[in-house]
């Protein structure tokens, strides 16, 4: 680790050789991608004129809307990817998604519309009153310009750029245009595709060299509301030795009228770069939340995703880091709970492409009532390598009868000089486990969550306080409901 | 000053009649031991009255203070201040032992009442001190990878923190050592107060020689056949179960 000072790490130029920071890497080993046939199947909801009216709002650089037109293509050229994802998909009215709201736009909604039982998980929650009114709609901007502006400043004097996604294009392309869409390509899938035409706000940040940023760095609404758009698009830059924790989401859940909710996240741990990206979020019922995120680790750098998905219709998001620079290390924690009619289906990706790396997978799935989770992953240790190691672990715990849990597990190692280790289990709390708590007072309802916490807590004890203690009330509202 | 009071208990498992016509009473301070051969409804009694859903309680009461608790869920029962300590409990992976108590204890306030944390750790320990309970303990899963002896002791802890009215222990002494029998035996002896009622079941005398019951049972195909103060224990340990098939049980 080189000790800088910080105008020179500022100054410091990023490395030539990384303009592609996949190049040569066959991201498609890692792709739950098939045979394709090229058919028009996409809806007309989305036009031409959709992606020029966002990208005239946005004051883009022609090379930005030449970017959107391009992926506007892919994604009407893509098929569904029903042939190994739900057919579900089918479901999703394109024609009925608006795809930008602009800010000048106000919401039509008032806080007597919102449904009581929003309300009421709010107040469980303990959220905020006016971040309530925020999250359901009523009101467009959350303000918090104040708290905002005091993060970025005080990470500015570290060097880190933190803006948003527009802002960030068009005051820094220098340093962001070279990692754009690079990691996660465009016609990666038909949703990278859709978010690469459309992508309203998101985070970009970039850390330079051996920079450790001490706090974590937020993109909640309480940062601005277009962090918490139906595309957003993030990237993260971690230059050589730099240190960055990044958080997203909120437990409370996004009562939206969308019904789309499609992201793209872009991490670039440069040599020695460490990484931690941390999700939690709840979506409503009937949204599609269907997310790709993806980083590369350079030599000796780290990616650690924790995910974890609550709620929404349909989550498909797997997480993945393609190992690029030898004893790069990638690990996804991630925890899933689907309640009646939602479907998770959730993994992670783990691509190794040097000698000597690690990847660690541990997935922990809850099934309540009739919800279902999957577990879908791909560690890809191709034959030329040696010395790398994969450890994957996927548990699921179903609540009722009905329950359901499926995984798919794909790892492939070839060559002999490489070792996985792969646990699976699946488990029921039973009828005498229940008893043995209610014995001890606990109603029905209670010991079901304790249990569903317990089942969790290994993972759950690496969240941020704030954010464990949001996901145990989370779990006990979820499972509430689920006793007769 | 309470009491629990099993009148005529009738309970079947399915079609399988278990205990057929059972009636006990157990007051505050007094240690009653129901003792018999194996499958002879000793564990079944106590699941039953402990609300357990795999039993039907086809006809006879139970009846807590004089208030019947058969219409009550589990976790009522609990609350009311019936105790079971039971043989096999269950174990709650990722549960530690400190934060399982804290919500059985937090179960029992009114709603919007909250635990207080520092005087909860202080009552906790100081209940460990008595069962000479290492304070490590407290953040292990709950009976996840436990010996028997300290799935026992575990038992007791929570029954100490829990102040049961009556407390049931079904077979507390199978699995243990010489050693382990002893320390959970201290246990149980230092909790007996003028507020507990206890019945303990248990195969063995052994047992006994260290919790020294005030009543003592002979059980019997569902039934109380024989009832009397400690010496019974010793009798029936010399002379065997055959002695109580023989003689004891009407023909």
């Amino acid at each position: 680790m080189s000790e800088l000072t910080e105008t020179e790490s500022l100054a410091a130029p990023i490395a030539d050789t990384l303009d592609n920071p996949v190049q040569g890497i066959d991201q498609a080993a890692g792709n739950f991608s098939y045979k394709m046939d090229y058919e028009f199947d996409a809806g007309t909801g989305l036009s031409e004129a959709t992606v020029r009216y966002i990208s005239s709002v946005k004051k883009e650089a022609p090379w930005i809307l030449e970017f959107r037109l391009n992926a506007l293509k892919q994604f009407f050229a893509k098929p569904m990817p029903t042939h190994w994802a739900t057919k579900d998909l089918e479901n999703i009215n394109f024609d009925k998604i608006r795809y930008y709201l602009s800010s000048g736009q106000k919401p039509k909604r008032t806080w007597d519309e919102v449904p009581d039982d929003i309300k009421k998980t709010f107040e469980r929650l303990g959220i905020p009153e006016q971040e309530r009114k925020f999250l359901a709609g009523v009101e467009a901007q959350f303000d918090s310009e104040a708290a905002y502006s005091n993060i970025k400043d005080l990470v500015a004097k570290q060097g880190v750029i933190f803006a948003n996604s527009t802002e960030a294009l068009r005051e820094h392309p220098e340093i962001f245009r070279k990692f754009f869409g690079k990691v996660i390509p465009t016609g990666d899938n038909k949703f990278s595709a859709l978010n690469s035409a459309v992508f309203s706000g998101g985070s970009f940040i970039y850390v330079p060299k051996g920079v450790k940023v001490a706090h974590p760095l937020q993109a909640y609404f309480r940062i601005n509301a277009e962090n918490f758009g139906q595309f957003e698009r993030t990237l993260i830059i971690a230059d050589e030795g730099a240190e960055l924790t990044y958080m997203e989401g909120c437990t409370a859940p996004k009562f939206s009228t969308s019904t789309l909710h499609s992201a793209v996240v872009e991490l670039v741990a440069l040599k020695g770069a460490k990484i931690q990206y941390i999700t939690v979020q709840n979506w409503a019922n009937n949204v599609f939340n269907l997310v790709t995120k993806r980083g590369v680790a350079h030599e000796e750098a780290e990616i650690k995703w924790i995910d974890c998905n609550i709620g929404s219709r349909l989550t498909m998001k797997y997480p993945g880091v393609v190992l690029k620079g030898r004893k790069a290390r990638g690990e996804v924690i991630s925890i899933a709970l689907a309640n009646d009619g939602q479907h998770q289906d959730t993994g992670a990706k783990m691509i190794h492409a040097a000698d000597e790396t690690t990847s660690n997978i541990v997935a922990k799935s809850i099934s309540v009532g009739q919800g279902r989770s999957t577990y879908r992953g791909v560690v890809h240790i191709p034959k030329h390598l040696k010395g790398c190691k994969n450890n994957t672990e996927c548990d699921a715990l179903l609540i009722n009868t009905n329950s359901r849990t499926d995984t798919y597990p794909a790892i492939t190692v070839r060559g002999d000089a490489n070792s996985v280790q792969h646990e699976a289990s699946v488990s029921k709390v039973s009828e005498e486990q229940i008893f043995y708590m209610q014995q001890r007072g606990l109603t029905e309802g209670q010991a079901m969550s304790l249990s569903v916490n317990g089942f969790v807590n290994d993972l759950a004890s690496q969240f941020p306080m704030e954010y464990s203690v949001e996901l145990k009330r989370l779990i006990d509202l979820e499972m509430e409901g689920s006793v007769g | 000053m309470s009491q629990l009071e099993i009148k005529d208990l009738h309970v079947s498992i399915g079609e399988k009649k278990i205990v057929k016509g059972l009636t006990l009473t157990v007051r505050s301070g007094e240690v009653h031991a129901i003792m018999g051969p194996n499958g002879t409804g000793k564990s079944t009694l106590a699941k039953a009255v402990a609300g357990h859903p795999s039993f039907t309680i086809t006809s006879g009461d139970v009846l807590l203070d004089g208030k019947s608790i058969l219409a009550m869920q589990p976790d009522e029962r609990a609350r009311a201040g019936l105790f079971l300590a039971f043989q096999y409990p269950s174990e709650i992976p990722g549960v530690s032992i400190a934060n399982f108590i804290r919500a059985a204890v937090q179960a029992r306030l009114g709603e919007g009442a909250e635990l207080d944390a520092s005087s909860y750790y202080k009552r906790l320990y100081s209940k460990m001190d008595l069962l000479k309970m290492d304070r490590k303990f407290t953040s292990r899963a709950i009976n996840d990878g436990f010996s028997g002896g300290e799935k026992k002791r575990c038992e007791i802890l929570q029954m100490a923190m829990l102040e049961p009215k009556i407390a049931m222990m079904d077979e507390t002494d199978s699995g243990l050592d010489i050693d382990a029998l002893r320390i959970v035996a201290d246990g149980v002896n230092a909790l007996r107060s003028t507020n507990l009622g206890v019945l303990m079941i248990t195969h063995y005398q052994r047992l006994l020689g260290y919790i020294v019951p005030d009543h003592v049972h002979v059980m019997w195909d569902g039934r109380i056949v024989k009832s009397g103060d400690k010496d019974l224990a010793l009798e029936l340990e010399a002379k065997g179960y055959d002695w109580v098939k023989n003689e004891l049980v009407p023909a």
